[in-house]
């Protein structure tokens, strides 16, 4: 059975399975690209996909920004006091939030409410032919349902990370200055020292702005992509939300190593 | 969904978002002290930067006063070059003294300007001629070793 002609048969199928759906992800990207003209001219659909993907996810990612900063106040604080530098809690708060945490968690949360949902939507179009209805009709699905989801997603992705380290920023206040009790004038103080504006916020908002484009392109990929089953849907969000996670942990390895090199 | 109440939603949604940047940048960030003013730069040459980084501070009798932009090494005099952005609203005299100093005893090293009495100011671009280089911490550590065990010979 394990003839070894077959396994690498087996293996040049999938790799060239791979290589052939990467292909049809990028001619997909460009084609929404091409078709997101009129996603901005008729402004109220990308308005309604800012709201279902934008608005929707103000609660949890206000919520989960709160908690990480609640967390990294407590822990920031117990690991500080060894040291003997609490004021530099806010500095610790600050950055990690404005250059990781903020971009990469509020991605990992937006790809699972909002890009489920998108891929969701999108894929059940899909299985009961209404993308082909419409098509019929002369419109453009690509134009008419994908870009303006597309656009939603890379609209909405920055402000959300923005809202999370904000949110984490005080939930670290919080905790550091209110609970435990470190000088509130050193952990506004010493943080601005420290958070230099293009250097820490600028490129977190850059990463956030890269992780909506990935986050929103796997999420309407998939769901365009999808089988049109039940089943073929139920895993294409499946898949959005394991892709999504995967790339954007993987991008923002390659975008910290870009930013971050040092001085 | 009505279009009034979703336009709502999302200018609420997007004006919330626009704030927490507005807030990351001028209460968490630095943009409103030291980037919206203009600014001039002045260079120093030191025998030693010990372990000075590029952005880190300038200070005056305390204040920021600017920030390091750029270290270079020259070549024709084995010194270090270092050029630095200060804020526009200060200006210092001819004979400023530029020193490396550090922030406590393992925190980050920064340049002091000790202002002296000339009447001249320092202009854009200008060098500071009076410098004192970094104190690297093995140096000190090994004279007084000496000087200890020269001393001790001394008293046999």
């Amino acid at each position: 059975m394990a003839n070894p002609v077959s396994v690498i048969r087996k293996l040049g199928h999938v790799a060239v399975e791979r290589i052939w759906r990467l292909g049809f992800a990028s001619r997909f990207f460009w084609a929404v690209l091409m078709h997101s003209g009129s996603s901005f001219k008729r402004l109220p659909l990308t308005l309604r996909e800012i709201y279902f993907s934008g608005v929707l996810s103000l609660l949890i990612i206000m919520v989960s920004g709160l908690f990480v900063g609640l967390v990294l106040g407590l822990q920031g604080y117990e690991i500080l006091q060894r040291f003997g530098s609490t004021e530099a809690l806010g500095t610790l708060v600050a950055l990690s939030l404005t250059r990781e945490l903020g971009p990469v968690l509020a991605a990992i949360f937006f790809a699972s409410r909002a890009g489920s949902s998108v891929t969701a939507e999108i894929g059940l179009m899909k299985a009961t032919e209404q993308l082909k209805a419409m098509d019929m009709m002369a419109v453009n699905p690509i134009a008419r349902v994908v870009a303006p989801r597309f656009w939603g997603g890379v609209i909405s992705m920055p402000l959300l990370a923005a809202i999370f380290s904000a949110m984490g920023v005080l939930g670290g206040w919080l905790i550091g200055v209110v609970v435990i009790g470190v000088d509130d004038g050193s952990y506004w103080s010493q943080m601005q020292a420290s958070v230099d504006f293009r250097y820490d916020v600028w490129n977190g908002v850059v990463k956030s702005f890269v992780f909506g484009i990935a986050v929103s392109l796997i999420a309407v990929f998939e769901g365009y992509d999808s089988v049109p089953t039940a089943e073929g849907v139920s895993r294409a969000i499946t898949r959005t939300v394991v892709t999504s996670v995967l790339t954007v942990l993987a991008l923002d390895f390659v975008l910290t190593s870009f930013m971050f090199r040092g001085a | 969904m009505n279009r009034t109440v979703l336009d709502l939603w999302v200018g609420f949604f997007v004006a919330i978002g626009l704030a927490a940047l507005l807030f990351l940048s001028m209460k968490v960030g630095n943009l409103s002290s030291s980037h919206l003013s203009e600014s001039y730069v002045l260079k120093a040459k030191f025998d030693n930067i010990g372990g000075l980084k590029v952005r880190g501070p300038v200070k005056s009798a305390g204040v920021v006063v600017g920030r390091i932009a750029e270290i270079q090494f020259d070549t024709t005099t084995y010194e270090a070059v270092v050029s630095m952005t200060i804020d526009g609203r200060y200006r210092f005299p001819k004979d400023t003294f530029a020193s490396i100093n550090t922030a406590g005893l393992l925190g980050e090293q920064y340049i002091g300007f000790d202002a002296g009495g000339d009447e001249k100011m320092l202009a854009a671009g200008d060098t500071i001629a009076k410098t004192q280089s970094a104190i690297v911490l093995e140096k000190l550590i090994s004279q007084f070793l000496f000087s200890k065990a020269a001393d001790g010979q001394d008293k046999k």
